[in-house]
């Protein structure tokens, strides 16, 4: 077995997980501070559902080991992170600090991976992209920074003998990729079906241990992070040209005809 | 003029040169006279006359992988020539796998920010200004870099026209790929390319997708019937991708495909924000759902509220009695 790979039989995996405005109720940009407005409630982000199934069910597979979460969020936010713990997972850290306003990717990362840091799992697993940012390079980044090998885009993961074996996605198909631990995963979205939480979840959620940092706690200098450590600045906010509405109609048995009629209009008939 | 040097990370697939890498190269030659294509992989000489012919220079390949992924092998190798004091102004990647992972590792390697999910960009001074849909495109956030670091931009699919330049082949160099060491540990250990007929979906000039308004995976043959008849690529809402019904390669959207034709015809789709940011550059968009408030009629120029079942099956028997 390589180096540094986990006895079998036990497996210790931190999922990231994104707490974030809820999409059925979109934010808005901050006219003044340019940032997303992220009032109320942070729900946990969907694509990070299937990351934390995906953690429970290796860690089932491995016959032992923990799955916890690690969270970058305003204002001490858990309600995302309560989400988690009822699906299953045991224990969480939370970076909250008012100096990770403003903090882009790679700053993120940078808070990840010392929060991540902390467990020394076998296996790291977050999602492609996020929801709301989707810049789809936190995964990568956190990689680099804790030094593992990563495979993104995991449409299927197993874990055997130290191994991970993942499909990852590609334009056309898939690639078999064996990749050794400790690794980092990302996975796409429908990966695995994502439990509800049970009521007993929820209720055992309530009192598992969520371990509350600030920057200054993980030894990051808030200089690095947040407005003044990112590197880039947004310039201007514009409405997008929008695209007009045409002609609607109620189908009354002759749609079909106006659909040719429309596409022998456009010379594709 | 412009910017000093610029690198365009290109992709290909069997010796053919991924769209938008072309695309990408059709931007680049407007911001700098020197584009080299960063190219991971053992082909570079059977791509090169392509590269050149939109615009790149010169190509530095990084030769055979050995199965390690890309992302990690070609970041660190331009980490080092960074480091070296021969990096670029700028360096403009494509929004996919291999471009994401480039472009994350190699921030971290030279600690500086990547802007992401840039549709267009332009310059202001040698600051890149790229333009980013945000709340499902109805708004443009444009965002520039505040340090001198060669600046990181991960481009989206379809933001720019490729069209040739007309320049000779460009020249292969050599990228060499420092010891990855732990972080290099992952291999391909073997291939799956899922058979695809017709047009492909980001090339088609006619797009027929469905969505769970399909009712069941059985009903997707309507689509690809549909498809078939218009000379049309088959596209899907990821709710039918998550169900199982067809590979991810047909899903169009913020995690999939997006895609530009003459005419894109979404049956059965509700028009959710992350469709439609893959869709709503389409020069023409027909719409068939049966709730008359489906957010797909906003951007729909010929919209059916009516039910796909009865729809589609009289729309391929006209079509077909047309031969
Ligand atoms: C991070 C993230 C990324 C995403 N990326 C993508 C992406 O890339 N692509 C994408 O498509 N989605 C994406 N989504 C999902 C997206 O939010 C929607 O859930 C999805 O697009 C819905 O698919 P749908 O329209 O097929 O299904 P639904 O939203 O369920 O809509 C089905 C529609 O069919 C209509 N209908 C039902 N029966 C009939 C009938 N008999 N005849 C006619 N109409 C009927 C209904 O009125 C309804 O409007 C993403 C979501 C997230 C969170
Ligand atoms: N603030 C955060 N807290 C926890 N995980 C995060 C955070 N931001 C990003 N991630 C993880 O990184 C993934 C990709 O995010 P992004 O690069 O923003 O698209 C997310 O889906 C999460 O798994």
């Amino acid at each position: 077995m390589p180096e540094g790979a986990p006895d079998l039989g036990t497996m210790n995996v931190v999922v990231c997980v994104k707490q974030i405005p809820d999409p059925a109720d979109p934010g808005a940009l901050d006219p003044t501070t340019k940032t997303l407005k992220r009032d109320g409630k942070l729900i946990l982000d969907e694509s990070d559902s299937y990351g934390v199934e995906m953690a429970l069910q290796l860690v089932a597979a491995a016959g032992g080991g923990e799955v916890s979460l690690v969270s970058m969020a305003p204002n001490n936010e858990v309600s995302g992170i309560r989400t988690a713990l009822a699906m299953g997972a045991a224990s969480a850290i939370l970076v909250s600090d008012p100096a990770l306003k403003g903090t882009d990717a790679l700053g993120t990362a940078k808070v990840l991976a010392a929060a991540i840091a902390r467990k020394s799992p076998d296996l790291v697993i977050a999602a492609t992209e996020s929801s709301d940012g989707y810049t789809g390079t936190v995964p990568a980044q956190i990689a680099e920074i804790l030094g593992l090998p990563s495979v993104t885009f995991a449409k299927s993961v197993a874990i055997e003998g130290g191994v991970a074996k993942v499909q990852r996605q590609t334009e056309a198909g898939y690639d078999e990729v064996e990749c050794p631990l400790p690794a980092l995963v990302s996975v796409t979205a429908g990966v695995v079906e994502p439990r509800y939480p049970s009521f007993k979840g929820i209720m055992a959620a309530k009192s598992k241990p969520v371990d509350m940092l600030t920057v200054a706690d993980l030894g990051i200098d808030a200089g690095r992070v947040g407005w003044a450590g990112g590197g880039q600045e947004i310039v201007d906010i514009v409405a997008a040209p929008a695209r007009q509405a045409g002609e609607k109609f109620e189908d009354d048995g002759t749609a079909h005809e106006r659909i040719i009629a429309f596409l022998e209009n456009l010379k594709i008939l | 003029m412009g910017l000093s040097k610029v690198w365009v990370f290109g992709e290909a697939a069997d010796g053919k040169v991924a769209t938008i890498t072309l695309e990408i190269l059709a931007k680049a030659r407007e911001l700098s006279d020197d584009v080299t294509v960063i190219y991971g992989g053992g082909d570079a000489p059977a791509i090169a006359a392509t590269l050149g012919a939109h615009g790149a220079t010169s190509v530095l390949a990084t030769g055979d992988l050995g199965g390690g992924l890309l992302g990690v092998a070609v970041a660190s190798a331009l980490a080092a020539v960074i480091a070296a004091g021969d990096g670029p102004a700028a360096i403009l990647l494509g929004t996919t796998q291999d471009g994401r992972d480039v472009a994350g590792r190699l921030s971290v390697k030279i600690d500086a920010p990547v802007i992401t999910n840039v549709v267009d960009l332009e310059l202001a001074g040698d600051k890149i200004v790229g333009t980013e849909p945000v709340f499902g495109g109805v708004t443009n956030v444009k965002t520039t870099f505040t340090t001198d670091k060669p600046q990181i931009v991960l481009v989206r699919p379809k933001s720019f026209a490729a069209e040739p330049s007309g320049g000779a082949p460009a020249a292969v160099g050599v990228l060499a790929v420092p010891d990855l060491g732990a972080t290099g540990g992952a291999k391909v250990t073997s291939r799956f390319v899922e058979e695809a007929t017709g047009p492909k979906l980001d090339e088609a000039a006619v797009v027929v997708s469905g969505g769970r308004g399909l009712g069941e995976s059985g009903n997707y043959a309507l689509i690809e019937t549909l498809a078939k008849l218009l000379k049309a690529a088959p596209g899907a809402s990821r709710a039918i991708v998550d169900a199982g019904w067809v590979p991810y390669s047909y899903q169009v959207g913020q995690t999939g495909k997006v895609v530009k034709p003459s005419v894109y015809l979404a049956a059965g789709i509700s028009g959710a924000t992350q469709h439609l940011v893959g869709m709503k550059g389409s020069k023409n968009i027909i719409a068939i759902n049966k709730d008359g408030e489906a957010p797909i009629f906003g951007v729909a120029d010929l919209g059916i509220v009516g039910d796909v079942h009865k729809v589609l099956p009289k729309l391929i028997e006209a079509l077909q009695a047309r031969g």
